[in-house]
C-alpha cells in the first residue's frame, strides 16, 4: 500500500491537478460516486476527495483537487513517484446507476466536473445517453472537456466570460435542454453548493429526478463522527455513509453552505502559515 | 498516582507527549551536559544515575541504559510517565536555568518502552521466545480497538497468525480517537501494539472493513476465522431544533478531532477544532466527562454539563466526575435541551433548557426525568457537545449478506463464544452491545479468542 503517484497532470497551473495513484485494493472496488480520504503528512488533516476515475486492471485511481487550503497545497507539492501517506477507500455509497429510458444530463461546475466524470462514465457504461453540461469562469479553467467528449454524445459548455461555449451559467444550458429534450430521466449535479442548489431549482418544475453529490466536511469518513451531517427533507443524514449523493430537491443548501464554512478562520490560518513556510515542516520527518 | 493540580492540568494536555522515536531520543539525550556533580540525580528520590543512562542512549546502548535505571528504579515505564519531574530531576537540571531542562522523564520512558516492546514474548507469554507463528492458521480482526487487540494478543500468544485491519490511519480504535491523552496516553497503547507486532501480529491501517475488504472476501482468502470489532457507530443527537449549527459537535467528532487529529496543537497539526468560550456538554457518562475536560484544557472559559437526571444518576465513574468538578466543571443537572439558537450566519449562540424533575423508575431502573412545565431557561453558549451515545455502524452488515443483526443494527453474537450466525465469523465490543466500556469489549474479545483458539488448535 504505497499509494504512489504514477502520473501527475497539471490542469490549471498551481490550482488544480490530476493524480493517478497506484492503489489496487481501492481501484478494484471504486464505483462512480465513491470517494477516498487521504492524509499527506504526519499530523496532517484527513480530507475527502471524490474518485474521478478508476482502472481496476491497472490498479489505479484518479483524483482531481483544487488547491484550497493547507492539505491540498501540500498535495500539490508532491510529484510522480511520491507516496501519499494515508489513503483509504472507496467510501460512500456508489451512484445508483441502471439503464434508463431517457437521457441523463450530468451537470458539473469547477472541480466538480472531475467528480461528475466518474458518474457520467458509469451511466455511459450502463447504456444511457449522457449529456454533459459543464461550466467554468473561463475556457482555461474548464476541466475534463476532452474526457467527457469520449463518453457523452453531447457536451454543452458555458463560461462566465464567453471565452468558450455559451456565455453564462450551466443552469441556463440545463434549462434550455430540459425545455427541448423529449425525455430526461435524471439530472446529476456536482459542483459548488450554489450551483447544485440552482440545478435543483431549475429541474423542480420538470419533476425530473435530480441527484447531487455533497462535499461536506468529514473527519473519519466511515460513519463515526457525524461531522458530515446534512439535513435531507428535514432529517439528519450522514454524507459519508448515507451519501454522498442525495435527492437535490431535499437538501438544505443554506445549512450545508454554513457548515462548510465552520472552520474558515482556522483553515485560512493554516494555509497562510503553510504558504509562508512553503515547505511542510513534517514532510520529511 | 501523583496528579498535577487541577488548575494546572486543566490548561495542558501534558501526557500528549508521545514516546520519543530513537532519533528524537538521541537528539534529546545529546543535550545532556554530563555534569561532574549532577544536580538532577540529587532531585531524584531514588537517585537514578541519570547522566549514566543518558550517556548510554547517546551510545546506542539501550539495554545498558535500562540496566542503569533498573539498578535503582523497578518501575521506569510508570515513573517516566507519572513522576513530577519538573520538581525533581528536571527541576534541578542546570540547563533549565536558561533553556529547557533535559527531558529526563521522557528519556526514562523511552528506554523502558523500548525494552518492554523488545521483550514482548516474555511479557505476554511468560516464555523466552514466541511460539512459531502458524501461517496456515490465519485469523482476521476488523478494527483495532480493545476487543480486536485482545483477540490478536491472545491468538498470537498461541502461535496463530493474526492480521488486524484498521480503517483509520492510526491503530487502537477508541483508545486513540476517543479516550483523551490525560486519561490514557497513546504511547501506552502503541507499546501494547508494538508488543503484539513483535509476536507476529500484522497490522494494516487504512483498510476499511466492509469497504476496502469485506467479511465474505476474508473468508474466501482463507482466513479460518474473522473477528468483527468495529466499535461504535454514528453518534446519536438530541432530536431538537438547531443541532446542525456551527459550534455543535457530537462527542465523537470533538474527541476525534482533538485526540486522533491532535487538534489541541493546531496549527502545528492541521486538524482544526472550534474552541468555545461557553461550552455546554449534553450527557452524563464518561464520554461527556472526557468532552468537558477536553474543552477545559483547550481553554474554554466555562464548561457546563447539562443532564436530564440528577448528579447521583450520572453513569460516569465517580472518579471522572470528581476530577471534572475539581477542574471547575459546572453542573446543570435536571436540565434537558429544548432548542439551540444561532445567528444569521449559522453560528450557535445559546440553548433553551427545560427544567426537569425525577419521576418513577423506568424499565432501566433509573428515575425517569419529567419536564417541569413552564420552567425553562436560556443559557448562552458558542459551543455544544452532544454525548448521548452512539448507534450501530452500518458498513459491515451492509456488505455481509446473511449476517444476523438486531433491529437497531447491532450484530447478534453468542454471549458465550462471540460467534455470529455465520460459522467462523465472530463479533464483540460496541458493535454487539452498543456503547459500553473498554474492559467489557476486552472481555468479549477474550471469549471469542478462546473459542477461536479451541477450534483451530483443538
Amino acid at each position: 500500500m504505497a499509494n504512489t503517484i504514477l502520473r501527475k497532470r497539471s490542469l490549471i497551473p498551481g490550482m488544480t491537478s490530476e493524480l493517478v495513484i497506484d492503489a489496487p485494493h481501492i481501484a478494484a472496488k471504486a464505483r462512480p460516486g465513491n470517494f477516498v480520504i487521504l492524509r499527506v503528512c504526519p499530523d496532517g488533516e484527513r480530507i475527502p476527495l471524490t474518485i474521478a476515475d478508476a482502472d481496476p486492471t491497472a490498479g489505479t485511481i484518479t483524483i482531481v483537487y483544487l488547491v484550497l487550503g493547507k492539505t491540498t497545497a501540500h498535495l500539490e507539492t508532491l510529484g510522480e513517484g511520491d507516496d501519499i501517506l494515508d489513503l483509504c477507500g472507496p467510501l460512500g455509497k456508489p451512484t445508483d446507476i441502471h439503464k434508463l429510458p431517457g437521457e441523463v444530463i450530468c451537470v458539473g461546475g469547477g472541480t466538480g466536473i472531475a467528480a461528475m466524470h466518474h458518474i457520467a462514465k458509469g451511466h455511459h457504461k450502463a447504456g444511457n445517453y449522457v449529456v454533459g453540461v459543464i461550466g467554468s469562469r473561463s475556457k482555461d479553467l474548464l476541466l475534463f472537456y476532452d474526457e467527457l467528449k469520449v463518453i457523452c454524445p453531447e457536451v454543452l459548455v458555458s463560461t462566465n466570460d464567453g471565452s468558450f461555449g455559451h456565455q453564462g451559467l450551466v443552469t441556463e444550458l440545463l434549462e434550455e435542454r430540459l425545455k427541448t429534450s423529449p425525455l430526461v430521466s435524471e439530472v446529476v449535479g456536482v459542483g459548488p453548493v450554489p450551483m447544485m442548489e440552482a440545478v435543483a431549482k431549475v429541474t423542480k418544475p420538470y419533476g425530473v429526478k435530480t441527484t447531487v453529490s455533497l462535499n461536506s466536511i468529514m473527519v473519519d469518513g466511515i460513519g463515526m463522527c457525524g461531522a458530515c451531517r446534512v439535513s435531507i427533507g428535514g432529517k439528519t443524514k450522514f454524507t459519508c455513509v448515507d451519501g454522498p449523493e442525495f435527492d437535490g430537491q431535499l437538501v438544505d443548501y443554506r445549512e450545508l453552505a454554513h457548515r462548510l464554512g465552520a472552520f474558515k478562520p482556522q483553515e485560512q490560518r493554516s494555509y497562510e502559515e503553510f504558504k509562508k513556510s512553503h515547505v511542510c515542516k513534517c514532510s520529511h520527518s | 498516582m501523583p496528579e498535577q493540580a487541577p488548575g494546572v492540568r486543566v490548561k495542558n494536555f501534558s501526557e500528549v507527549a508521545l514516546g520519543y522515536t530513537p532519533e528524537l531520543a538521541k537528539a534529546e539525550a545529546a543535550r545532556c551536559l554530563n555534569c561532574k556533580k549532577p544536580q538532577c540525580r540529587k532531585g531524584c528520590p531514588v537517585e537514578i544515575d541519570i547522566p549514566g543512562f543518558i550517556a548510554r542512549i547517546v551510545a546506542n546502548d539501550l539495554d545498558g541504559a535500562y540496566k542503569v535505571i533498573r539498578e535503582t528504579n523497578s518501575l521506569p515505564a510508570v515513573c517516566g510517565r507519572v513522576c513530577p519531574q519538573e520538581v525533581q530531576c528536571e527541576g534541578e537540571c542546570v540547563l533549565g536555568k536558561k533553556f529547557e531542562p533535559v527531558a529526563i522523564g521522557r528519556l526514562e520512558r523511552f528506554v523502558a518502552d523500548t525494552h518492554l516492546s523488545a521483550t514482548a514474548c516474555e511479557t505476554l507469554t511468560g516464555g523466552d521466545e514466541c511460539k512459531l507463528v502458524r501461517e496456515d492458521l490465519k485469523v482476521a480482526c476488523i478494527g483495532s480497538g480493545p476487543s480486536s487487540l485482545t483477540v490478536a494478543g491472545y491468538l498470537a500468544a498461541q502461535g496463530i497468525k493474526v492480521t488486524v485491519f484498521e480503517a483509520l490511519h492510526e491503530l487502537g480504535g477508541v483508545l486513540v480517537y476517543g479516550i483523551p491523552e490525560f486519561r490514557l496516553p497513546k504511547a501506552i497503547v502503541r507499546q501494547e501494539i508494538d508488543a503484539m507486532r513483535a509476536q507476529g501480529v500484522e497490522f494494516k491501517t487504512n483498510w476499511v472493513g466492509g469497504k476496502t475488504i469485506t467479511v465474505p472476501e476474508l473468508m474466501e482468502q482463507g482466513y479460518k476465522a474473522v473477528f468483527i470489532g468495529v466499535g461504535a457507530g454514528l453518534p446519536k443527537f438530541l432530536g431538537v431544533p438547531g443541532e446542525n449549527l456551527i459550534g455543535m459537535f457530537s462527542a465523537n467528532e470533538f474527541l476525534t478531532r482533538v485526540n486522533l487529529g491532535r487538534a489541541y496543537k493546531f496549527p502545528e497539526a492541521d486538524t482544526p477544532v472550534i474552541v468555545g468560550k461557553n461550552v455546554v456538554v449534553f450527557g452524563g457518562g464518561n464520554v461527556a466527562m472526557d468532552s468537558a475536560r477536553t474543552a477545559m484544557r483547550l481553554g474554554a472559559d466555562k464548561v457546563s454539563i447539562a443532564y436530564r437526571r440528577g448528579e447521583t444518576e450520572m453513569p460516569a465513574r465517580k472518579e471522572e466526575l470528581h476530577h471534572a468538578k475539581e477542574e471547575g466543571l459546572h453542573l446543570l443537572c435536571l436540565h434537558g435541551p429544548i432548542e439551540f439558537t444561532g445567528d444569521e450566519n449559522g453560528y450557535l449562540k445559546g440553548v433553551s433548557l427545560q427544567k426537569m424533575m425525577l419521576g418513577e423508575a423506568d424499565e432501566s431502573g433509573r428515575c425517569k426525568p419529567i419536564a417541569c412545565e413552564g420552567d425553562t431557561c436560556e443559557v448562552p453558549c458558542d459551543m455544544a457537545v452532544v454525548a448521548v451515545g452512539t448507534g450501530a455502524n452500518p458498513l459491515i452488515p451492509q456488505t455481509t449478506p446473511g449476517l444476523g443483526i438486531t433491529k437497531w443494527g447491532y450484530i447478534i453474537a453468542d454471549p458465550e463464544t462471540g460467534e455470529t450466525n455465520m460459522p467462523g465469523v465472530f463479533a464483540g465490543g460496541d458493535i454487539v452491545t452498543g456503547a459500553a466500556t473498554v474492559i467489557s469489549a476486552m472481555g468479549a474479545g477474550r471469549k471469542a479468542a478462546k473459542e477461536i483458539a479451541r477450534r483451530l488448535l483443538g
